[in-house]
């Protein structure tokens, strides 16, 4: 996949003749010479026969609109060519498009003729390698890094909501009885062993504004059966949803280290004259933390790449990165940018991954 | 030796599970149009070969999965149900099996060869034309707020104060630009000048931003009709197909807007690489499957027009409910006054780049 | 010793609402499970509760959805391959994770963090991380869109849970046993099946239940590695709900909660077999 993300071999795979003969084209402000056409000519001829020209274009419309049909024009001219002939390969390629006495595309070609290519990270950050150096994408079209951040934002705000909803019932489970305990747990589980799908078109069903939660609410009168609240496809379904989806990777690291705390000390606490709320902050609380430390860890570290849940309940203000991801390897196919977007996920997650383990070991981790 | 026995007793039972079948799987999009699909034609077709056939939803993933396949050499696809501008690309890239329609496929009952029966339909040489389709927008009936009167111009999707209540549209800017335009004052022939420029993009984002808070984003051909239903928005964008289920058949309080429609194609294509039988096997399937009584036959079950101008004429009465498929067909006269006519090849060098700016828009 | 008085009541106070707190919090997350089992036994055909299911009439109820998914032949394909795959991704995720396991807990092995990191690695990186990866990876060796492909990629994903239960298991195992064994002339082979294994059996049973559970459950990795002869259960909800929803899918969703119900009470009896066992040999 990290190789996906660089890869750029497809230049210089379809027009081996071209990119030698153009890395002899020093003067970039006026067009290449005309052997280089006639090496185009002869490159793309065989590009034609295997079909690759169109990839070509697809791959350098990335960078510059318009060139993916330039190449499919071309390609059906050039099919009916004889390339032996030695006529006037320069002026005929001008003839079928008047890109190709661009000089601003020749540069771009150039520039994205070697094997591997920075071009992809740079996307995946909003920067764009053009012929005059790296620089910031336009405005309107920048968007990584901000779901990047939203992402980030998104995830602190589920771990907060999972670490306050998941300390009260891990410690109440802690204390309880094996066997009530056990029955509670079991409710902590059934969510996490049911179907994610399940789940999400559950709250699907809840949160609509024809549905459950609204139909309550208008029912009591907090809301007008005209101004329904808005409760999905937006940031707030998708925090409701995943909060719920990853509670019990919340509680269960919280129930395991807090069952190991003897309730013994917080007694001697208490006995020394420390009140509940003191006994709780200073004796209590510290001793929970590895489990806290792990819980937060391991649902951050899920829910920044959480893809089914915010697919189908985030509209567009609660999509993650991962979506994108998914965007451009299913949809709009650019295999380059989705694995440089994976690949700096990949490394955020890694290095969570090994503050983690250095906070826990990752052989302490316990499931229920 | 124990662990051996396991391991060879898993390996006999995974390439035991392996070998394939004769089956033939076939790709398309999945709900009512599947269903019309396997009704028209699958089940016929192997009531009278025998051949099972596998149903995969994935129509939406085919150019990203037939390309994976084919870099794998591992196709398993036989038969795909794809957009025309699917068909050109995938075409161009030769992962479409070029057709020669006039002997591959059958003649009209007539005598006029396929080619010619399905006319300009053929929009690549690996396409076989199935049905003209359209999308267009869906009301609800009921909107008390709308003081009795009805939608009836496009604009009339961007008027909040005429026609309050949230919106759905597609979640992509092929349609919803070339509408805003139109709203916008751009005359039809102009739109894809005019998107073609900076300005014209920021024009039709403009007139998105009137509406984008009311908006729903849908990005499946189900997503409007249930949203419909359930009454969590007004009105909404979708194939028509889905809207005349919606309906007719579930008999929901909604009705067709059909101003500005916009036509495009569904059709067939075979993959490349498949061995000689199975490629055989999938060029007799759509010898059958695209005849003009079969054609013909799938406007019983969904009001997609058919791609052959023979089968017009034989399209009848829907199959369960017995009321005439014509007036419910995009192409109808009385549907048809108004429809938007859609570029493939001016998105398909423009994709790419609206493509981001539309996502950066959305995020906002 | 007892507190004063003011504090034990601000305490008791305290007590009643923490309680509120964890009873909205169970609430929560049972909730959602509860409220789609009626939905399921809906006579329309959409996700909403209808007036007549409101008032408990009959004709707002139907067992149509549950009749679709029986007679249904893209549900049944997909139940199908659904216990074709689980079963066998469980079998390798249980050989491959309890072998990796035993191995990693003798202290001598060289870079047992690093092993362990990457064995691991599957349930830690995103879901869309692995699955991208497979997707390409499988691609360039032509596994994409294979069974073998989905059942290798499903026993990756099962092996961490595996792992990390047999390694918990081991933490009490007596190292002298093994040892014993050996003295008395028992091979290492017939020492681990003897002697090891019966004792983190209940280790390997719940790991093989979560790995089953995670590839019976599985999704993203199914919709990108595998192709429609390998549709599960899964994969044909997550088309269902983007495609054609309907409520077959919260029929579905019904009978996996009471699968996955029936799973849970099994692994607490294995559970609770296994404290007694280790509360008669402690």
């Amino acid at each position: 996949m990290l190789f996906r993300s660089v890869e750029n071999q497809i230049v210089s795979r379809t027009l081996p003749g071209t990119i030698e003969e153009l890395s002899k084209w020093d003067d970039d402000s006026v067009l290449p010479s005309e052997q280089v056409y006639y090496q185009l000519a002869k490159d793309l001829k065989i590009a034609v026969e295997n079909k690759t020209h169109t990839r070509l274009g697809s791959r350098l419309n990335y960078e510059m609109s318009g060139i993916a049909s330039t190449f499919r024009k071309t390609g059906r001219s050039v099919k009916k060519w004889d390339i032996d002939q030695q006529i006037n390969y320069k002026e005929k390629f001008l003839n079928i498009d008047k890109k190709w006495g661009n000089i601003e595309f020749w540069r771009l070609l150039k520039l994205y003729s070697p094997k591997v290519t920075s071009g992809y990270f740079l996307n995946a950050v909003d920067l764009i390698k053009t012929t005059e150096g790296i620089s910031q994408r336009d405005e309107t079209e920048r968007i990584y890094l901000f779901l990047f951040q939203r992402t980030i934002y998104m995830s602190v705000l589920i771990t907060l909501l999972c670490l306050l909803m998941g300390y009260p019932v891990a410690y109440l489970i802690s204390r309880l009885p094996m066997k009530s305990a056990n029955l509670l747990l079991i409710f902590v589980l059934l969510p996490f062993w049911t179907s994610l799908l399940v789940r999400t078109s559950a709250w699907k069903v809840l949160l609509q504004q024809e549905g459950v939660i609204n139909d309550i609410l208008v029912f009591v009168g907090l809301v007008g059966d005209l101004d329904r609240l808005q409760l999905i496809n937006n940031q707030f379904g998708t925090i409701v949803a995943m909060t719920h989806i990853l509670l019990p990777f919340m509680i269960l690291p919280l129930y395991s280290v807090m069952k190991t705390i003897p309730e013994s000390y917080v007694k001697a606490a208490k006995s020394l004259g420390a009140n509940e709320w003191t006994s709780f902050r200073r004796v209590y609380f510290p001793q929970s933390i590895p489990g806290v430390g792990a819980g937060c860890i391991l649902v951050f570290i899920l829910s920044i790449g959480y893809y089914i849940t915010p697919e189908i309940v985030g509209g567009t203000s609660g999509t993650f990165i991962s979506n994108r991801i998914a965007y451009h390897i299913s949809y709009s196919l650019n295999w380059g940018l989705g694995a440089a977007l994976a690949s700096i996920l990949l490394v955020a997650v890694l290095i969570l991954y090994y503050v983690y383990d250095k906070i826990i070991g990752i052989d302490n981790v316990k499931l229920g | 030796m124990k662990t051996n026995t396991i391991l060879l007793a898993l390996v006999s039972m995974v390439f035991s599970v392996t070998i394939a079948k004769a089956d033939m799987t076939i790709v398309s999009w999945g709900g009512a149009y599947t269903k019309s699909q396997t009704l028209a034609y699958h089940e016929p077709y192997t009531a009278k070969t025998g051949i099972k056939i596998i149903n995969d939803d994935s129509a939406a993933e085919a150019v990203a999965k037939l390309r994976a396949m084919n870099e794998a050499g591992n196709v398993t696809w036989d038969v795909v149900d794809v957009v025309g501008s699917d068909a050109i690309r995938l075409c161009d890239e030769g992962l479409a099996l070029e057709i020669d329609h006039d002997n591959q496929l059958a003649a009209a009952p007539d005598g006029t060869p396929a080619s010619e029966d399905f006319g300009d339909l053929i929009v690549a040489d690996c396409f076989v034309p199935q049905i003209v389709y359209s999308t267009t927008f869906g009301f609800r009936t009921d909107v008390d707020q709308w003081g009795g009167k009805e939608p009836d111009d496009i604009c009339d999707v961007f008027d909040l104060n005429a026609f309050p209540g949230k919106r759905s549209l597609e979640k992509r800017p092929i349609n919803n630009m070339e509408w805003a335009l139109l709203c916008s004052g751009v005359a039809k022939a102009d739109v894809y000048d005019v998107l073609e420029t900076e300005e014209g993009q920021s024009m039709a984002f403009a007139k998105l931003d009137e509406i984008k808070d009311s908006v729903i984003w849908w990005s499946a051909g189900a997503d409007t009709p249930q949203l419909l239903a359930d009454g969590e928005v007004v009105m909404g964008s979708t194939y028509n197909g889905r809207l005349f289920s919606l309906i007719v058949e579930q008999n929901q309080p909604v009705k067709m807007m059909w101003d500005a429609q916009v036509y495009d194609l569904d059709g067939w294509i075979i993959p490349t690489g498949l061995s000689p039988e199975r490629q055989q096997a999938a060029l007799d399937y759509l010898y059958f499957a695209t005849d003009t009584q079969r054609l013909a036959d799938q406007a019983k079950y969904i009001s997609y027009g058919p791609a052959r101008a023979s089968s017009a004429p034989l399209v009848g009465k829907h199959a369960e409910l017995g009321i005439e498929m014509g007036p419910h067909m995009p192409t109808a006269p009385d549907n048809a006054k108004n429809i938007f006519v859609y570029n493939f090849t001016w998105w398909a060098d423009y994709r790419d780049d609206l493509d981001a700016k539309w996502n950066a828009w959305l995020a906002k | 010793m007892a507190l004063p008085v003011y504090t034990s009541r601000l305490f008791r106070a305290w007590d009643i609402i923490f309680k509120c707190i964890c009873t909205f919090v169970f609430f929560f997350l049972i909730a959602p499970i509860i409220v789609i089992i009626p939905l399921s036994f809906n006579a329309q055909d959409f996700f909403t509760f209808t007036p007549e299911m409101l008032n408990f009439q009959s004709e707002g109820y139907s067992l149509k959805h549950y009749n679709d998914f029986f007679t249904n032949v893209d549900w049944q394909t997909a139940l199908t391959n659904s216990f074709r795959i689980a079963p066998l991704a469980t079998l390798i995720s249980v050989a491959l994770g309890t072998v990796a396991a035993v191995g990693l807990s003798q202290s001598d092995v060289p870079f047992k963090k690093l092993i362990m990191a990457i064995l691991i690695s599957p349930m830690i990186v995103p879901l869309i991380i692995s699955a991208a990866g497979m997707y390409f990876f499988y691609s360039r060796i032509g596994l994409q869109g294979t069974y073998i492909g989905i059942v290798l990629a499903h026993a990756a994903l099962g092996i961490p849970f595996v792992i990390i239960t047999v390694t918990a298991t081991l933490v009490g195992f007596d190292k002298s046993l093994t040892r014993a064994s050996a003295n008395l002339g028992a091979g290492p082979m017939r020492t681990f099946f003897r002697v090891q294994m019966p004792l983190i059996l209940p280790g390997v049973i719940s790991g093989g239940l979560f790995a089953f559970i995670t590839s019976f459950d599985e999704v993203v990795v199914v919709l990108f590695v595998g192709s429609a002869s390998q549709k599960t259960l899964p994969w044909q909800m997550f088309t269902g709900l983007r495609e054609q929803i309907s409520p077959t899918i919260l029929a579905v969703a019904t009978i996996l909660v009471i699968l996955s119900i029936l799973l849970l009470t099994v692994v607490e009896l294995l559970r609770r077999r296994s404290e007694r066992i280790r509360g008669i040999s402690a």
